[in-house]
């Protein structure tokens, strides 16, 4: 549905998108997920036609975006970072306009105005004005405005940015009902959100594609090896060397690395284990076997977080 | 067509539906009333005092009314277009509307069009509301109706060329201000320059003279159609357009 070939984006000075290429099936909701300034909303104006690329192509449903734009701005719904509103219009009027804009037809214009004010949830606010409206409440209108002509293609860029928590998972929620109707660029640098709503992610850093991924290979990839944090004392005050507990650690079937995280007196270390083993019994047994008090044993989460900073940093 | 209509009727609504038609239409309704009021009772006066003396000069309501009154109109024009036209892009840059407009199945010549004409309408209806004093020179005289109308014409081409220098001066700013403050500047400048040809005869002196937008009016106030007056205006017209069409090009690229 999309294809992007080797594009490139330069500024005057900076350069903003350099030589990425990715592609997304029809139907897929796919994430665009980078740090700020890393290149996202360049893609994604290149993609709606605000903007024409320095090099490389791009196409959206087969049709470039350099040769036919009128084509490509067809079938594409875009709601930019923020929602492109007027203020001194009401709900119902935006809508009409921008229907209007996008060529929908006459005698189908009010069908689609009732019908996406209802899927956004803003028909209740479809009076009022939208300077009057709350954040959630226009970004929900900046969502029906993207849908109003039933585009293949919704670009959608950091739909949730600047909304609190509840407003976010309603967005979210809204979007992933989208699914199936659309194929869905959603960008954001919130990763709990791609995690919540994404089949696949493309992650670019620095103008530069660094993972591109189905989300399920991605966590997997991130949290396929286990780690515990466990804190060991010896039984009745008795001290305890800290490299004899290592190396017994070390010793564990599956066991990768052993971290000394001692804090003061207590003994604490991190567990690593090997790709697709689980050692929390294995070590919780040797720590007991070996006559010592285990006082503390919990996973540590390797967040998606520490994997996307990883991804990111390394390739500074 | 019908996407420059739709731009159209967008910008009409935003004029209409703020303060700012109102505000427009009543100061340049209170000004024009107050050189209609000057000028008439002047007109009033000499009139009284002929008879008085018992000479009599001709007396004539178009030459001695309708024309230096539409000649100050065709200058108040240059102080109110700045108005009219500072919001059309700046604004949309602003606030960012301007990636709806630009990524709408809709060609840049179709939105600049459909705001230019706008700006256009939203002209002709303070016009309108100044013509209506007009309507006591009918009810009170018999003044010749046709080179009012080239008058009126003329007063409209030549805001459709400032217009459209305006709409391309509020394509490269994000503030409203300063595409007002340079728009006025730019509208002075194309005014004033024709005073140069009062005392300088040189070729550069005659083209200042030749670029400014006032002076084209003359012909007009006069009631005649002079084809070389409308080309010019025509001409400003399209390169205002041009320019506005060349510098959404660019706001593209740099965006």
């Amino acid at each position: 549905m999309i294809k992007v070939d080797g594009l490139s984006k330069r500024y005057a000075r900076t350069v903003a998108v350099d030589n990425i290429s990715f592609e997304v099936q029809k139907g897929q909701i796919v994430g665009f997920l980078g740090p700020n300034g890393a290149g996202k909303t360049t893609t994604m104006r290149v993609l709606t036609c605000f903007m024409p690329a320095t090099s490389g192509t791009a196409s959206v449903a087969g049709f470039d975006v350099l040769e036919h734009p009128m084509e490509v701005k067809r079938r594409i719904g875009y709601l930019p970072e923020t929602p492109p509103l007027y203020p001194d219009m009401e709900v119902r009027e935006y809508l009409h306009f921008v229907g209007q804009l996008k060529g929908i037809p006459k005698a189908e214009l009010a069908r689609r105005v009732a019908e996406v004010s209802e899927r956004c949830s803003v028909a209740d606010v479809s009076n009022k004005l939208i300077a009057k409206l709350s954040k959630g409440y226009k970004q929900r209108v900046g969502l029906a405005q993207a849908i109003i002509h039933n585009p293949d293609v919704l670009i959608l860029d950091e739909p949730t940015s600047g909304l609190d928590p509840k407003q976010r998972v309603e967005t979210l929620e809204l979007i992933k009902s989208l699914k199936g109707d659309h194929t869905i660029i959603l960008s954001t640098h919130v990763l709990s959100e791609i995690e919540a709503t994404c089949q696949d992610v493309i992650i670019i850093s620095k103008g530069k594609v660094v993972a591109t991924d189905t989300m399920d290979n991605l966590t997997h990839r991130l949290k396929g090896s286990e780690a515990v944090a466990i804190e060991v004392e010896g039984r009745n005050g008795a001290e305890l060397a800290t490299a004899d507990v290592q190396r017994k650690l070390e010793q564990v079937s599956g066991v990768s690395r052993v971290i000394n995280k001692a804090e003061g007196a207590r003994l604490r270390f991190e567990v690593e284990s090997l790709q697709g083993r689980v050692v929390r019994a294995e070590v919780a047994r040797a720590v007991v076997e070996s006559g010592w008090n285990l006082t503390e044993l919990a996973p540590v989460s390797v967040s998606l977080e520490e994997v996307f900073l990883q991804l990111t940093e390394s390739k500074k | 067509m019908g996407n420059m209509i739709v731009i159209c009727q967008k910008e009409m609504k935003s004029y209409f539906s703020s303060p700012v038609a109102y505000l427009l239409m009543t100061m340049f309704a209170v000004i024009f009333g107050f050189f209609f009021w000057n000028v008439v009772g002047y007109f009033v006066f000499m009139g009284m005092q002929q008879q008085m003396g018992g000479r009599s000069f001709p007396m004539n309501l178009n030459e001695q009314v309708i024309r230096p009154l539409l000649s100050n109109v065709s200058v108040i024009g240059l102080f109110l277009i700045p108005l009219i036209t500072m919001r059309l892009f700046a604004e949309e840059k602003r606030s960012g509307t301007i990636e709806l407009l630009l990524t709408s199945p809709i060609s840049d010549v179709q939105i600049l069009l459909g705001k230019w004409l706008a700006a256009i309408l939203m002209y002709g209806a303070m016009l309108l509301v100044a013509g209506l004093n007009f309507i006591f020179l009918f009810a009170y005289g018999q003044p010749d109706w046709r080179p009012m109308l080239v008058a009126f014409l003329g007063l409209m081409l030549q805001a459709a060329g400032l217009l459209a220098i305006g709409t391309f001066i509020s394509t490269l700013t994000k503030n409203q201000i300063i595409a007002g403050a340079t728009t006025f500047g730019v509208c002075l400048l194309l005014w004033i320059m024709e005073w140069v040809s009062g005392y300088e005869t040189a070729t550069w002196a005659k083209v200042l003279a030749y670029l400014s937008i006032v002076s084209h009016f003359e012909s007009f106030a006069k009631g005649v159609l002079d084809s070389k007056d409308i080309i010019f205006y025509l001409s400003v017209i399209f390169f205002g357009l041009f320019l506005t069409a060349r510098s959404l090009e660019s706001l593209r690229w740099r965006a």
